[in-house]
Parts: C-alpha cells; structure tokens; sequence
C-alpha cells in the first residue's frame, strides 16, 4: 500500500515534471542538439565524455562535476537518488555559487538549455535505468515563530547536538577538527562551507536552500543528508529548520556590495589599535573581493581567502587600518601539511618545479602608491600587480610566522619586495577561522621619498593581497584585488558651523529691516 | 453439507501446506541442501607491513573503549598463524544462467564501535537489508561510493540504526565515515549467497554449491584479486587455499 501511495506521488511528481519540462523523456534530436550546445560551452571544463576532465578542469578548486556518475551535490531528492530534471535545470540557470560553474539563462537560450540538459543525462547510464527512483522529498513549510534569537538559540543548540562543528567548526568558517581531512568521492581535497559567506552555497543561501540541503545531503561530498533523524524522530522538522536558520544567521543580511571608496572617519577619541577593541563595532566596514593571481608565473588558480573586510579610521595623526577575512587555520599547522599538499598537487601548476607543501605562513598585504596621485598625473597608479621595477608600489604586509610584526617595503612587482627600515605596527588575533589584523602608523613619516603621505579629504588608492599558508599559497601564489579607494575624512572647517549662524543673523536682521520700514510706512500713511 | 466440509478442510490443508511449503522456501534460500563446500585458507607471503596507530583524542567516547591496546588501522591484517584476515572470497562464475537466488529476510548488521566498522569487510546479496548502527553516540557520517550502485551518505549524530540496501552486484561498495577519516568498511554485493570473509585463523568456506565448476575470487582491499578455479560434483569438500604476497 505505501509503496503504492509512493508510486502515486511520484507519477504525480512525473507528470508535474512533464508539464513543466516538455523534453523530460530527450528525443535524438534534443540530445543532438545538446551536444553541439555542450560542445561549444560546456566541454571545456567538464570534458568532451562529461568526466569534468576539460582542458581548464586541472585549474578549478571544486573539480567540474562528472557526469558519468550521475553525482549530483544541488538535488531535491534523498540521498543516492538521481537529481530531477528541475534539480539540473536549477543547476545551469542560475549556475552553482562559489565555483567556477556560472549562471546560463539569459547566456542560453531556454531550448539551448533543455537540450545541454537532456545530452548529459546520456553521459550516465543511471538516467536510462528505470529500476531508479527519482522522487522529490516532502519538504514542509517554515514554521511560525520568526527567526529571532530564541529561535537562532535554538538552532544553535542542535549545531552543537548534531555535530556540524566537526567539520564546520565551532562558528561555522570550516576549520573544524575533520576539516584538514576531507576528501570528495574522486579523492580531490574538499573544503567544508565558511558558514559566514552565504551567497558562495552551491545550492543558494536563504533557510530554505540550506534546510533543503540538511535534508538531502550533497552527495559526492562529505556533506551527509539528515533526513533519516527525521525519520526517526530523533529529530522534528521544525528542529531542522531552526538549525537552517541559524546557519544563515551567521552570514550578512545580504551578499556585501563592493563599493570602491573606503571612507574612514575622523575619531575625535583615541584610536581603536588592537584588533578586538570595542571602538571598531560602530565602523563601517567594507568587503572587497579577491581573486586568485592568475597574470604572472606560479599562476594561482584556487584562492582560498574569498575576500576581506577593511575598516578605516584616523585622528589626524594617525590612521589604524583593521582587516578581517577568514582562514581555516593558524598557518603553519602540522594537521593541514597533508591537506595542503594534496591542494598543491590537485591545482594546476605552471612552474617548472612542483610546489613543497610548507609549511606556509599566513599572509595579509595593502598596496599603495608612494604618492598620492595627483595634479598633471592625474589618476594614473602603478601596475596593481605590486607594481613594476621601475614604478614600484608601498605595502604593509603581516605574516602570521614572524611573531605579528608588521613589515614595510617597496614592491617592484611580485618577484622583488625591498624591505623598508619604517614599518606600520601591526596587531593580529586569530579566533575561530577568522583572521583580525590592525595596522597603524603616523599620516606623515620622514621618509617622503618611499613612504606615503596619508592626506584627509584626497582619494588614496589602496590594494589587498592574502595568502592562505595551509592551502598552500604562498610568493606568486596568492589572492589579489584590484586598487579601490582610502578617503580620509577631514576635520571639520571652522566656515562650517560659523556660516549658518552668519546666514542666519543677516536673514534676521534684514527680515526684520523689511518689517520696521513697512511699520513706518504704515504708520507715515495713518498720520498723513 | 459433509462433502462440502471435507472439500473445505482439504483446501485449507493445501492452503497451509503451500504457504508453509512457501515460507520454507523464502526463509532458506542461501544454498542448495546438501551441495558441495569450497574451504581454504588465505596465505600471506612477505614482510606484515605495521598498520599505523589512530589518534582518537578528538573522540574520547571511542578512545575510551581501547583499554587494552591503542586502536590502529585495519588495512591489512596478518594473522598469528600467517594467513590474511579479511579477505572477501566468492564465486565470481560459474552457475548457471538461470540461477536466481532471492535475497533473505534476514539483515546484515554493520556496527560503528569504537570508531571502527564492525565487520571491516561483509558479503551481503543484492537486495538484502543492511542495518547500519551506531553504537558510539557521536556523529558518523556512512557514506557508501558505489560505481553500479547509487552512492549515498546519510548522517548519524546519535545512538540509531539505519537501514539501507544495493540494488546491483558489486565487488565491492566502499563505505566510509568523513568525521573520522580512518573509518573504512567494505561491502561485497552479490546476486547469489556463495561468499565468505576470512576471519582470525585466515579461512573460509562457501557452502552448498550446486554441481559445477567456479571461478573463486578472493579480494582485498590493499592486495587486489587472486583466483582459483574448482569444480564441485556432488556433496563433497574442495579445498581452495589463496595466496597474497606483501606488496
């Protein structure tokens, strides 16, 4: 009878689908037209037989899927189920978040896409098997209650119970205990989720996406389904729901825009100097992207720092600039030397020697011209590689092996760095898979010559660089922005608070030579 | 009346008859009554490589369980009398086309101890249910990586069990946990019931084969396949021993 009821729903679920995708069963001529469509757009990376064993496959940290497996991470149905053709059309509409793979609708057309779709169900013989089930799970609708804290609590209470903190770490960055140990069902190194960077999920970022992937797990990835504890109501589905919640809560309100103008405000007080003081709670902060170095050799294919997050502020002496960006671990640490080496020997290299594995620090730095560009130059800055021999750039950088000083020196592109006797101070905290890393120094140095002068009120190009050491980054290989801007705040001019009190006095005096002339006036006319 | 109620009492009689006669069939399918056995042993030849030691600090629940002597890992294990413990053997080829062998009510257990899969290696046939039970009270993760086989990975935060089966024969379905990466398990999925695992004293024995000649495999996880080839024509005992070298 259950199996019966079962049969029903997924006839239902079939002919639902048959609404909605017409080609559900691919005719020759859809899976001939696909093929020319995955030919010309998508073999490059996942191969001409679908092994996601393209030309550019070697320089992709996720690998491109496979599809001789039919092993799909972003599905609607239980675990070890195929995906539905929703589950792939989802894939290739809106592209999987945080890889390689981008958003197809609008670049294909509608029928391009069914067609790409229906040819690489043929690379797998599961999709001709009709023994196999394909049946969307129930998933019920958000219980009431809000998200508020009581309910975040709550989910926080089961992040605990059910042992996401082994892999995804006690705040959610991915550093847990088994992290340095993941693999992915071809064996290529695998990081768990920094649950703090919703909109890179590969399935999406709101509750019901990350409660739709607790239940069906991503399959071909550590990441297990746990639909069973439901099941067995060793768990409700409101407790999973909770959960859900709770991960996004960790994330910002909305994917950062990047915005190209720092600005840091003028602190009357004292400067906030260490990395955890209360005084950065009511900065802005800024998220500035990075992207692997990929413009001169070692290329780097697979940046592991995905951004970082920049506040700025000064008092008109001094500026303190605090980042903040997420790192799996406290480079060097011996539990990830294996994991990095298995990084280094996944991700193509394009120098003619094979990269060690470390043990590699941790590293952070921010560029800036020697000058402030200006007059006849224009906004014309140097190379935003570290500069060029002949036009080098000025840059702090920290590194996490030499105890938390900060060095100075001048870059003449990423092959020479010409330490300089003045460094920034610099003070670093790492804390649960977060890095927090304050530099300070004076808006005016002896050393004119190499060392920028920091202005208020004039744009400053600045630039980040960051090397995750465990991921095996390190000289060339590395994460790099492109040059935004530093915007220090002036003082406020003395004409600011004066001339209203001016414009106000005369708007009075002579509103009230106007009134006095029209009274005598009136008076005059009376009399006369 | 009389007829009728004689009529009635033989047709239950054969009613009963038949579904008991049914059930025997359905509770023992596993051999053919009487047939022949294959036994061997599982040699060993070369230098026992040292299996390295797990560090279970992070899970103190399973360190705990080791008081006599660390826990290492079981890729290979070499018996004291020389022969290979865990070695899957069974009847590759052989039987006929049309033997069919449903799969028995009973399940397969596969326990999480300790850290460890208890069995480290199983035969199960095609269709059998395998309950997959943790006995540790922490988070498992069993993730099965079958190529014919659906692959799946479900979770298991607490003391459960959960029951799943492989739909197709392989040879064999690698289990594994991600918490604890050491954790390793294998599954050899057959369409019919002639398998065994060799154990402590490194031997095995597959019973009741009907009349015919076998293509014996005998597969490890580390040392890959080795086989023999025997032929069985009545109720008699063949032996089969194996032999892997140290690689």
């Amino acid at each position: 009878m259950r199996r019966a009821v079962r049969r029903l729903g997924g006839w239902t679920v079939s002919i639902a689908l048959l609404a909605v995708y017409p080609s559900s069963r691919p005719s020759a001529q859809d899976t001939t037209r696909g093929k020319a469509v995955y030919e010309k757009w998508c073999a490059g990376c996942h191969g001409d037989t679908g092994a996601g064993d393209g030309p550019a496959a070697a320089m992709m940290l996720p690998r491109p899927r496979n599809f001789t497996g039919a092993v799909y991470k972003i599905r609607s149905t239980a675990s070890g189920q195929l995906p539905t053709d929703a589950d792939l059309m989802r894939a290739i509409d809106d592209g999987l978040p945080g890889s390689a793979m981008p958003a197809w609708k609008g670049r294909l057309s509608d029928a391009e896409r069914r067609d790409v779709m229906a040819y690489l169900k043929t690379f797998s013989t599961f999709f001709a098997d009709t023994s196999q089930h394909i049946e969307p799970l129930t998933f019920g609708s958000a219980p009431g209650g809000g998200s508020g804290a009581p309910a975040l609590k709550l989910g926080r209470q089961f992040y605990d119970s059910i042992g996401c903190r082994k892999c995804h770490g006690d705040q959610g960055r991915g550093d847990g205990p088994s992290a340095p140990t993941l693999k992915d069902d071809a064996g290529f190194p695998i990081f768990a989720a920094d649950l703090h960077e919703n909109w890179r999920f590969r399935g999406g970022g709101t509750v019901e996406d990350i409660y739709h992937r607790l239940r069906t797990g991503l399959d071909g990835t550590p990441m297990p389904s746990f639909s069973d504890l439901i099941d067995q109501k060793f768990l409700t589905d409101e407790e999973l729901r909770r959960l859900a919640q709770y991960v996004r809560s960790l994330s910002p309100e909305r994917e950062p825009e990047v915005r190209d103008v720092i600005h840091a405000p003028r602190l009357a007080g004292a400067l906030p100097t260490s990395p955890d003081d209360s005084g950065w709670a009511g900065v802005e902060r800024y998220w500035f992207p990075l992207a692997g170095q990929m413009i001169r050799k070692a290329r780097w294919f697979a940046p592991a720092v995905a951004g970082v997050w920049v506040q700025a502020v000064h008092d008109d002496s001094t500026i303190a600039l605090r980042l903040s960006w997420d790192d799996r671990s406290q480079s060097p640490d011996t539990a990830w030397l294996p994991f990095t080496q298995r990084v280094l020997e996944t991700v193509a290299n394009d120098d003619s020697v094979a990269p060690g594995a470390g043990p590699w620090p941790d590293q952070i730095a921010v560029q800036f011209p020697r000058r402030i560009p200006a007059g006849a130059e224009g906004m014309v800055r140097p190379y935003f590689l570290m500069g060029a021999p002949t036009d080098p750039v000025y840059q702090w950088r920290w590194t996490s092996a030499t105890g938390g000083r900060g060095a100075a020196g001048l870059a003449r592109g990423i092959e020479r760095f010409d330490t300089l006797p003045e460094a920034p101070a610099a003070r670093a905290v790492y804390d649960h898979g977060e890095w927090r890393v304050v530099f300070t120094r004076s808006l005016a140095t002896p050393d004119t010559a190499n060392e920028l002068q920091f202005e208020t009120g004039r744009p400053i190009p600045v630039g980040f660089f960051a090397w995750d050491g465990s991921s095996g980054e390190h000289g060339s290989r590395m994460a790099v922005s492109t040059w935004y801007f530093l915007a220090l705040d002036q003082p406020t001019p003395p004409r600011v608070f004066i001339s209203p009190v001016v414009a106000m006095v005369l708007t009075l005096g002579l509103g009230w030579l106007v009134v006095l002339r029209a009274q005598r006036r009136g008076a005059g006319a009376a009399r006369g | 009346m009389r007829t009728f109620g004689s009529v009635s009492a033989v047709a239950v009689g054969v009613v009963v008859g038949g579904v008991a006669l049914g059930l025997m069939a359905w509770t023992r399918p596993l051999a053919v009554q009487g047939g022949g056995t294959v036994t061997g042993k599982i040699k060993f030849t070369g230098a026992k490589p040292a299996m390295p030691r797990i560090d279970m600090s992070d899970e103190p629940k399973c360190k705990a369980k080791y008081t006599t002597a660390p826990p290492t890992e079981e890729t290979v294990i070499v018996n004291p009398n020389g022969t290979l413990a865990n070695v899957f053997v069974y009847v590759k080829s052989g039987l006929p086309a049309t033997y069919k062998a449903p799969a028995p009510a009973g399940a397969v257990t596969l326990d999480q101890d300790g850290c460890r899969y208890h069995p480290h290696v199983f035969g199960v046939m095609v269709g059998q249910t395998i309950s997959i039970k943790n006995s540790d009270g922490i988070l498992h993760n069993i993730k099965a990586k079958g190529k014919a086989n659906r692959p799946f990975n479900i979770s298991q935060p607490t003391l459960m069990t959960s029951s799943r089966a492989f739909e197709k024969p392989e040879v064999t379905v690698p289990l594994e946990c991600n918490v604890h990466g050491w954790m390793h398990a294998w599954a050899g999925v057959l369409p019919h019931p002639f398998f065994s695992v060799s154990g402590a004293d490194g031997s095995f024995a597959i019973k009741g084969l009907p009349p015919g000649t076998y293509t014996i495999e005998a597969w490890h996880e580390k040392y890959g396949t080795q086989t023999a080839s025997v032929t069985v024509t009545g109720t008699e005992t063949k032996t089969a021993d194996l032999t892997f070298a140290a690689k």
